[in-house]
């Protein structure tokens, strides 16, 4: 005998296309001042990220990884999540830490050599990740916790579409979908990881399907539409939390940057294709939309991009004048409590600096 | 009368973890074939029938799934005590454990800790399949902000244990699987800890001190009776950090010191140990200090591995050596 044990379908979601123009059936009910505060989330991202570029150039920061062009994707689920909620992010979703309240500063002092950048406090924003899936276990984890405590959580991981090759990613999402765990798979799928593309990471037709062989829901949304990436997430959240157990949403956008800032993406991919995705920016169609309904205008724009201009500013501002960190600092972390060892080299590193001060050399 | 039971070290790993289960209730049992079968070495026997599949979990066949999510329970607020089920399996979790588990304190700079316990059977001489003999203690005392442990026998078992499970950081606790059932030691049924990072001098000499922590610790016992020499006899217990006082104050006394390990010579724990105490020891030394370990191949199957790990004669001539150097 032969027979069809399964069969799949996998649902697509755009809500809002690249001429601004809305499916008013699949329009969330949201008021003015909410539309608003999507499109200013995303402004605040494109500015932050126009600034961090330039930093990283000037050599006043680290090596950063450009969110350009995905800030629908970074922004949509952040405003889906209730404040209890729980975000780990990867490493390409400084607009959504932001969204979720995580301070310009700090993520600026991350990208600046900066361990402080990760102690943010009072926000449920877990810091970044940077090895490539392997926070997606520990999502699963944390939300495994919250139902073991009966608490109503959901918890939201980030990553990429090379992230989905990884056996991290296996294991995450299988066990997330054997104990019906509250978590949100959120993949950023911007075609590239660093040079390698969305093509070679898997001959899967949809990443969204993924999710099907772990038993739970997947859906493909238009990841530069803010409007999808926040309803398919509020759905899923949602399904969380009624206790129906996780989702996949693969968010299909584009990485408009390079890699990082040590990359050049010219080397490997077509400038054409960037070009067609220019149009699809997720900035421009919600302003159009917008227009339409009367919600933007040129003022409206100066005055939003001075305010974030503004806000930028001062963020650096206050990155580039915090004192710098204690020695202590690295040796205080390792362990609750410093081990013999850790105090002795500790000891050991202040007298090497007292010692190469009095003779007059340099410590480094 | 305290009650007091004779426990092998197997026994003793389940009464602690039954001790911590009931008295935190935050405490959760994580791993393959944990919950029903009571793990393969039956290290959990019973918890599941006691606690309920939700604190003792049977996992599907995923070490990278269960060290990550073990992470984010941690971060979640439980107290995660996850298995795998040998040495050679828990090679996988080492990403994990590198990457996250041990440094989210330091990268956090103390917002998040990970207070997790991996526990897992290691080293030769059961005559097992081949990735279920090795000695990997290295690579998890090489990793800042992991600790590591590994008791002799069943009292420091069962007190080690509990103490990993209270440490507010990430603890490797890897289990003698050659001696889980060879020694039968009196086992206070009373809640005791045994405290992290401190070695345990198990005989006292003068002549040469001999270091040791797991399973190898039987063999120098046995080497010992072997020998006329007066011999400070020291289980090191936690291999990170390092009770590096006790061992130093050993050889200031004894002035010779022998260190046996089961895993590979290069780079191994024995190595740090000889290099803390020719530094810390220097004059006091009266022969060069002596590596007694397993070689720089992988263990062999069961047909070659008693050449490979060292046998109590072995020991007892290198300690002859030393003591004619």
């Amino acid at each position: 005998m032969r027979k069809t044990l399964a069969k799949f379908s996998v649902e697509y979601l755009q809500i809002l296309d690249e001429n601004g123009r809305a499916d008013e059936t699949l329009m969330p009910v949201l008021g003015d001042a909410r539309v608003r505060e999507f499109y200013e989330q995303m402004v605040r991202g494109r500015v932050f990220d126009e600034t961090a570029l330039a930093l990283q150039r000037e050599g006043r920061m680290g090596t950063y990884a450009s969110i350009r062009g995905q800030e629908a994707s970074n922004v949509g689920p952040a405003l889906a999540m209730d404040k209890e909620d729980w975000l780990f992010p990867a490493f390409r979703e400084d607009a959504s830490m932001v969204a979720r309240g995580v301070s310009m500063e700090a993520l600026l002092r991350y990208w600046g050599w900066d361990e402080r950048g990760n102690d943010v406090r009072d926000v449920n924003v877990f810091p970044v990740a940077v090895p490539v899936s392997t926070q997606i276990p520990h999502a699963a984890g944390f939300a495994w916790a919250m139902k073991l405590r009966k608490k109503r959580v959901a918890t939201l991981v980030y990553f990429g579409d090379g992230a989905t090759s990884k056996g991290d990613f296996a294991e995450a999402l299988n066990l997330a979908g054997v104990f019906n765990l509250p978590v949100v798979f959120v993949c950023q799928n911007n075609q590239w990881a660093i040079s390698v593309p969305r093509a070679k990471q898997s001959a899967a037709e949809t990443l969204a399907q993924k999710a099907i062989a772990y038993g739970f829901p997947g859906i493909q949304v238009d990841g530069n539409d803010v409007f999808a990436t926040y309803v398919a997430t509020k759905e899923a959240i949602r399904r969380a939390k009624e206790g129906n157990g996780p989702t996949l949403i693969e968010c299909f956008t584009y990485r408009m940057s390079d890699h990082t800032t040590a990359d050049d993406a010219k080397k490997y991919r077509d400038a054409k294709q960037v070009a067609e995705w220019e149009k699809k920016d997720p900035i421009k169609r919600l302003q159009l939309y917008m227009k339409a309904k009367g919600l933007w205008s040129e003022s409206y724009e100066r005055a939003l991009r001075e305010q974030t201009r503004k806000e930028v500013d001062e963020a650096v501002k206050k990155y580039e004048s915090m004192p710098p960190a204690q020695i202590e600092d690295m040796f205080r972390y390792t362990y609750a409590e410093m081990t013999p060892q850790l105090k002795e080299q500790l000891g050991y590193l202040k007298k090497s600096i007292e010692e190469t001060k009095s003779t007059g050399g340099a410590n480094r | 009368m305290v009650p007091i039971a004779k426990l092998t070290i197997v026994e003793a790993i389940n009464a602690a973890l039954r001790q911590e289960m009931e008295r935190d209730a935050s405490v959760v049992v994580l791993g393959e074939d944990v919950g029903r079968d009571g793990g393969v070495f039956r290290a959990t026997d019973g918890l599941w029938e006691k606690f309920g599949d939700e604190r003792v979990i049977d996992t599907p066949l995923a070490e990278t799934g269960i060290i990550g999510a073990s992470i984010g329970l941690a971060l979640g607020g439980l107290k995660p005590v996850c298995e795998a089920q040998f040495d050679g399996f828990a090679t996988p979790m080492l990403d994990q454990l590198i990457n996250h588990a041990s440094r989210i304190r330091w990268r956090s700079r103390g917002r998040f800790s990970c207070p997790l316990v991996l526990r897992f059977p290691y080293g030769g001489g059961i005559r097992a399949l081949e990735h279920h003999s090795d000695s990997p203690e290295t690579y998890y005392a090489h990793t800042p902000g992991l600790k590591v442990v590994v008791p002799s026998g069943p009292y420091d078992a069962k007190g080690l244990l509990a103490s990993a499970i209270r440490d507010p950081d990430p603890v490797i606790f890897m289990e003698p699987k050659r001696v889980y059932r060879a020694i039968r030691e009196e086992v206070p049924e009373e809640e005791y800890t045994v405290p992290l990072g401190q070695a345990r001098v198990l005989q006292e000499g003068s002549d040469v001190t001999v270091i040791a922590w797991g399973a190898m610790v039987r063999e120098c016992r046995e080497a010992l009776a072997l020998t006329s020499y007066s011999i400070e006899l020291i289980d090191l217990r936690t291999l990170s950090p390092m009770d590096t006082k006790t061992l130093v104050e050993s050889v200031k006394k004894t002035g010779r010191a022998v260190i046996v390990q089961e895993a590979p010579r290069n780079c191994s724990v024995s190595a740090e140990v000889a290099a803390v105490l020719s530094r810390e020891a220097f004059t006091s030394l009266r022969a060069p200090i002596k590596r007694v370990t397993g070689f720089d191949t992988v263990i062999p199957y069961p047909r070659m591995e008693n050449y490979y790990i060292a046998d109590e004669k072995r020991i007892a001539k290198e300690i002859d050596k030393v003591m004619k150097y």
